[in-house]
């Protein structure tokens, strides 16, 4: 479901509350925030699709 | 000489692990040259750059891991697989498992609350990812680079769309809520919030509005192409509508080098409807065109952190040249020019900030003339053999050229170092001209790790009967995991003179040349 957090409508602050992150690729930003006590996952990326960026893109607009 | 290659089929690491690997067995004895990495096309380049090549390296794809090593002997060679082995298959422990999921789609369903996405995937991957994380509601700071700029305009338009910012591609620091992000230094929590281009440009500006006491709401940066015309400084401008209704923002500071010329006429137009004061540092741009938006024009890094906290505070502002007294400065530059000897003539920085690079030439051209470089002010005055300086000369060591396949100098002294150690053979070098950048992600000892070197210097030039100054800055604060006070300390311990900043070091260093020159006739 996508979040549209309108600034005008919705004096939320346009980062959220608590940053709440997802680390893609190297691992030392991941661990560097763990240290910090932020919230934050690691996913342990790999390339898709053997490697073919074309590929993937097209999978991901059928999946 | 033996020379071993292997490909480890469908078998994936990121380029930090790898670079980490590389490095330990480069340091191994009979070593002669290493590669391992990814067989994605740039890095198959690199590899036969250092002079490896084989049809199973050109057969490598970007899932496979091409090790090449070269060394005198087989046994060497044999050492050296092991170690590799042992890095590659070591199992994680299970505590460290603990946060680490497959794919984003899953952290996003077993972590609904996720916000945030700092992406460092290689460049042709990276838009993907990008969309992907937009798509679910992310703001994202974009780490990688060679990212091809259609992309990133595709993709800032759909984060404009979606009411979200991409920080990036090659975007390497940030501060939001609080939270420093990739390169960043930690600073106080306060008021002036920054819009920057320019990664250690931002890093210089928060660090001295730290240690004036001031302190920062949000940081963000935009990455390094933002401000072309192709791109039209579209996460730029979001930044400014982010910190025109954030609360806790009352000043905002905008960093750069000079934008595109629509793009700068964007971003004024946009800036002269902004409630809040702006701070405009777009190093090199007219001031005048800067005023008339509305904003305050900042001519250096260290004006754009002086300037916002004066008016925080509601006092004026006067530039000063130096922050130190003037009889310090007359101490110190007396100290400096005393045995510096009639055929010393140069300056030559030696940078990991190329913002920090930037603004140094930007100073130093205005008294010493003409500066040299790798990335130069003007294409006449392009550096030709990158190998070592000319003339009055700043090397940025973080350009791609020096970093492909190898750790940056913020992370790495090893680049520096032996340029410290070739330009002090240099008889017409007078002056090195250094700045060392803290926070998470560098090096924690960085002053440590030069100090060496930077003697060794010191004192080949005493034994040809002159003296090199060595002039350094710390971008850093109190609160960053290097002890900032520490390292002025080393350097200073070992004869190096520190500055408050990079623009009062770069000033310093051309008082030096230009008082020894006209000392000499």
């Amino acid at each position: 479901m996508k979040k549209n957090w309108h600034l005008s409508e919705n004096k939320k602050p346009f980062f959220g509350k608590e940053l709440v992150v997802v680390n893609i690729g190297i691992k030392p930003f991941y661990e560097d925030l763990k240290k910090l006590n932020v919230k934050v996952a690691h996913v342990d990326w790999e390339p898709p699709a053997g490697g073919d960026e074309e590929v993937a893109t097209l999978l991901d607009k059928i999946l | 000489m033996e020379t071993k290659i292997l490909i480890k089929k469908n078998q994936y690491r990121d380029s930090v692990f790898l670079m980490v690997i590389n490095e330990r067995i480069r340091s191994l004895a009979g070593i002669e040259e290493i590669a391992i990495m990814m067989g994605t096309d740039n890095n198959k380049d690199l590899i036969k750059n250092v002079g490896f090549s084989a049809k199973e390296i050109d057969s490598a794809t970007s899932r496979d891991i091409v090790i090449c090593i070269r060394a005198r002997k087989e046994k060497e060679i044999e050492k050296a697989l092991v170690q590799i082995e042992d890095m590659l298959t070591r199992r994680p422990r299970p505590e460290e498992l603990v946060d680490v999921y497959k794919t984003l789609e899953t952290v996003i369903r077993e972590r609904p609350n996720t916000n945030f996405a700092i992406i460092s995937v290689p460049g042709q991957f990276a838009a993907r990812e990008t969309r992907k994380a937009l798509n679910r509601g992310l703001n994202v700071l974009l780490f990688s680079d060679n990212v091809p700029i259609e992309e990133e305009i595709r993709m800032k338009k759909l984060a404009s769309k979606m009411n979200r910012i991409v920080m990036g591609p090659d975007c390497g620091t940030a501060i939001i809520n609080h939270v420093p992000l990739g390169f960043a230094n930690t600073v106080n929590s306060g008021p002036i919030g920054l819009v920057a281009a320019s990664g250690t440009g931002l890093q210089e500006v928060v660090c001295l509005i730290d240690r004036a006491g001031q302190g920062v709401s949000q940081a963000i940066g935009t990455g390094g192409r933002d401000l072309s015309d192709k791109v039209g400084g579209l996460s730029m401008l979001k930044g400014l509508e982010i910190l025109d209704v954030d609360e806790e923002t009352k000043i905002i500071v905008l960093i750069s080098k000079p934008p595109g010329p629509s793009t700068t006429k964007k971003i004024l137009k946009r800036v002269s409807k902004s409630q809040k004061k702006v701070i405009n540092c777009f190093l090199g741009s007219n001031p005048e065109l800067i005023s008339n938006s509305g904003a305050i024009p900042a001519q250096t890094l260290e004006e754009a952190a002086f300037l916002a906290v004066s008016v925080l505070k509601g006092e004026p502002y006067h530039h000063r040249n130096f922050s130190i007294s003037d009889e310090e400065l007359k101490r110190r530059l007396k100290a400096e020019i005393e045995g510096i000897a009639p055929s010393q003539k140069f300056i030559r920085g030696l940078y990991s900030g190329g913002t920090l690079c930037d603004e140094a030439m930007m100073i130093l051209s205005d008294s010493v003339g003409e500066v040299y470089s790798n990335v130069p002010l003007k294409p006449k005055l392009q550096l030709k053999d990158l190998s070592k300086g000319y003339k009055h000369c700043c090397i940025d060591l973080g350009d791609d050229y020096f970093t492909k396949g190898r750790p940056h100098p913020m992370i790495s002294p090893e680049t520096r170092n032996r340029y410290i150690l070739s330009e002090a053979e240099d008889p017409e070098v007078a002056v090195l001209l250094l700045d060392i950048v803290l926070g998470y992600g560098a090096h924690m000892d960085m002053a440590g790790a030069l100090s060496e070197n930077i003697k060794i210097a010191k004192s080949k030039a005493e034994q040809k009967g002159g003296y090199l100054s060595v002039i350094v800055s710390v971008c850093g604060t109190m609160k960053d995991p290097q002890d900032f006070v520490s390292q002025a300390r080393k350097l200073a311990d070992i004869g190096a003179v520190v500055m408050p900043s990079n623009a009062q070091a770069a000033r310093f260093a051309a008082m030096i040349a230009l008082k020894n020159n006209n000392r000499i006739g």
